[in-house]
């Protein structure tokens, strides 16, 4: 929590270096995020795909293996439902969306599955080959939709859009449906599928036996052998499992948002998800709400450019990195000398209850 | 005949061209690594480099204030590495992402700020960019085939070129021969060992770590103020990925690092050349496949498909004094 206050605190000071005040700045940011109805829908369609990345990165961080990998794997997770959408073109919605869901988690998990038997099998570190996966994934996808799946006779490289009787539903469609009018905006089902997700994670991770051996190869992979878990298929199946929700980014975005597949729809998300599960500390309950942060971030970035000539949406970027550097990487900073304070402030109860304070350490 | 000597000169000089920021960040990442920190921010490290570069070459027209600028700025996010891995023992790889994410969003804003122009400082002139080596005359006419290869290849090319050059064989030498890089060599290795010995394992990563500062601001310099004119959004575009790809290709060793980076920048020279054109027996290859060839390769040789690569055996590892 104090990281968190550091983190935000540096970005007011980045703000104030560029010469607005940061306090105008983030309130604005909160008001275009969740002031009205159609900027927290778009706010929620943002922080579907943070769930999705976060959980991802968070499943592989509990077998002890760091996947920056979620960008490429989302990426290759889109063209699982873009091909659902372009195979079954014209189906109704909820054949597309089941194949497509289907088809998502197991491109993401297939590309992913790659780095994680590398790691497993042959021992190359799970970092690299994740990171260079996200730029061989990118080279992939240019090249297919520049010469494969390019709609006929026209030059900007995407496929054809899916008619829409197959979208998946948006949530204003549903709800208007059910008799409630609210504001459109590109939130569609996937944010269910998202929580669906968290809870399936939850139950996998903490309640089931392969959940139980993830966490302990991460934990001793050598103790986890003693205990006669294979370390290498744990690897291997939390690769999977990072790689299927990585995947499901492509459900929210092709599927339910653009309709069609495009160059770079993921944008970060993947990168995102770092901070979401740093933040979240790798559990479903904290990367529900460490994803909406960073969903109004995202939302809010988008449009304090109007009000703020001096402030472009690269400054969210800013927060993510300042995030992930000191709730991850600068974990221990402020421990010390809070478990300092702790201590005398405990000590000084002990004092007044316990008169003689037997010395303790 | 001399026009096939001069494509090839002209792709090995556009080969050097390309080859000479990936030298710079390679050798970045060789200095902290074989010192056992590793090292993913090297593009940011690379961005913010070239991002303050350009930004004070822009304001005080001066490209030397402008390369100080740039290597301050390496440095500086170097330092933050090192406080974050080596001071408080935290976990390098999110350390260096952090970096990369943080300055790939401050770089474009501050720009946007300072500069008002979409995220990108102005264009700069000619007296505000590094100035290149121009050799005495043209020899192209009186000698025959060392003519063409002094003019094209060697004459007119960036100072950091030469610079970049001339780090491959002292890095080799102080890595190899001298006290200083035996003792970086061993607190990759075993850092117990040297603390043993009485040598601070924190001290000599910091001094690792300022050198990859160095050497990435430089890079960074060379793309925004040399080979190009002014900072542009997203301007390393992977660059500091590939360069760490060129590292673990070249084995983490100063020569084979220098081969990886010139054959990376070969696949990019070449990749130009080769747009829509029909090759024997394979046909036209797309650009992308050329374009993932890096990345493959490094994956294939990672997983000991081609000769083995092992890392420093203590990178990655924060050391803590046993109490």
């Amino acid at each position: 929590m104090v990281n968190l206050a550091a983190a935000f605190a540096l970005s007011g000071l980045v703000i104030l270096a560029i010469g607005e005040n940061p306090i105008d700045v983030l309130g604005l940011m909160v008001r275009e995020a969740l002031g009205y109805p159609e900027a927290i829908g778009y706010t929620l369609y943002f922080t579907t795909n943070y769930i999705f990345t976060g959980l991802a990165v968070a499943v592989a961080f509990h077998c002890g293996l760091f996947n920056i990998g979620g960008e490429g794997q989302a990426y290759i997770g889109g063209l699982g439902a873009g091909l659902a959408g372009l195979v079954l073109f014209g189906w109704p919605w909820p054949a597309v969306a089941l194949a497509g869901v289907v088809l998502a988690a197991l491109f993401g998990a297939g590309w992913a599955f790659i780095p994680g038997w590398l790691q497993a099998r042959r021992g190359s570190h799970i970092v690299i080959t994740t990171i260079m996966f996200n730029f061989i994934a990118a080279a992939v996808m240019t090249w297919l939709l520049v010469d494969v799946l390019i709609k006929p006779g026209q030059q900007s490289p995407e496929s054809r859009a899916f008619p829409p009787e197959s979208w998946l539903p948006t949530v204003d469609r549903v709800l208007a449906g059910m008799g409630v009018t609210v504001a459109p905006s590109p939130l569609n089902l996937s944010f269910l599928l998202a929580l669906a997700a968290c809870v399936a994670v939850w139950l996998f991770i903490w309640h089931t036996p392969g959940g139980y051996e993830l966490r302990t190869v991460g934990r001793n992979d050598r103790a986890a052998v003693y205990a006669g878990i294979r370390p290498g298929r744990a690897v291997i199946v939390a690769m999977l499992v990072s790689g299927a929700l990585a995947g499901l980014v492509g459900v929210n975005e092709i599927l339910g948002a653009q309709h069609r597949l495009i160059l770079n729809f993921t944008n970060g998300v993947g990168f995102v998800g770092i901070a979401v599960a740093l933040m979240g500390r790798n559990h479903p309950a904290g990367i529900v709400p460490a994803a909406l942060l960073f969903g109004v971030l995202a939302q809010g970035g988008a449009n304090i450019s109007f009000d703020f000539p001096a402030v472009n949406r690269e400054l969210v970027m800013v927060i993510q990195g300042l995030v992930i550097l000191l709730a991850g990487a600068l974990e221990n900073l402020f421990r010390p000398s809070i478990e300092a304070a702790l201590r005398r402030r405990r000590r000084d109860d002990d004092d007044g209850a316990v008169p003689a304070g037997e010395g303790r350490a | 005949m001399t026009e096939l000597l001069f494509g090839m000169l002209h792709i090995a000089d556009a080969t050097l061209r390309v080859a000479t920021p990936l030298v710079l960040a390679a050798f970045a990442g060789l200095w902290c690594e074989r010192a056992g920190v590793v090292d993913i921010g090297l593009e940011g490290k690379m961005l913010a480099g070239a991002f303050f570069a350009a930004a004070v070459a822009a304001m005080t027209g001066s490209p030397w204030t402008g390369l100080l600028a740039g290597v301050a700025a390496g440095v500086a996010l170097a330092l933050v590495h090192g406080f974050a891995c080596i001071t408080h023992g935290g976990n390098q790889v999110v350390s260096g992402m952090a970096i990369n994410i943080l300055v790939a969003g401050l770089a474009p804003s501050l720009a946007f700020a300072w500069f008002r122009q979409g995220g990108q400082t102005p264009p700069l002139p000619g007296s505000a960019r590094l100035p290149a080596v121009d050799l005495p005359g043209p020899l192209a006419d009186s000698v025959p085939v060392l003519g063409p290869v002094y003019d094209v290849l060697l004459d007119g090319n960036n100072v950091l070129v030469w610079l970049a050059l001339a780090l491959v064989p002292v890095t080799a030498y102080a890595l190899e021969r001298t006290r200083f890089g035996l003792r970086l060599r061993a607190v990759g290795e075993n850092p117990a060992a040297v603390d043993t010995a009485g040598l601070s394992v924190a001290g000599l990563r910091y001094r690792a770590l300022l050198l990859t500062g160095v050497l990435t601001g430089i890079a960074g310099a060379y793309l925004s103020i040399g080979h190009g004119a002014g900072f542009v959004r997203d301007m390393t575009a992977g660059k500091g990925y590939l360069a760490l790809a060129a590292l673990i290709f070249g084995k983490w060793r100063p020569w084979p690092t220098l081969a990886a980076c010139l054959l990376f920048a070969l696949t990019d020279a070449v990749q130009i050349r080769l747009q829509g054109v029909d090759l024997p027996l394979i046909g036209t290859v797309p650009v992308q496949f050329i374009q993932m060839l890096p990345y493959v390769l490094t994956v294939l040789l990672l997983a000991g498909f081609v000769g083995r690569a092992v890392a420093p055996r203590a990178a990655g590892v924060p050391y803590v004094k046993e109490r």
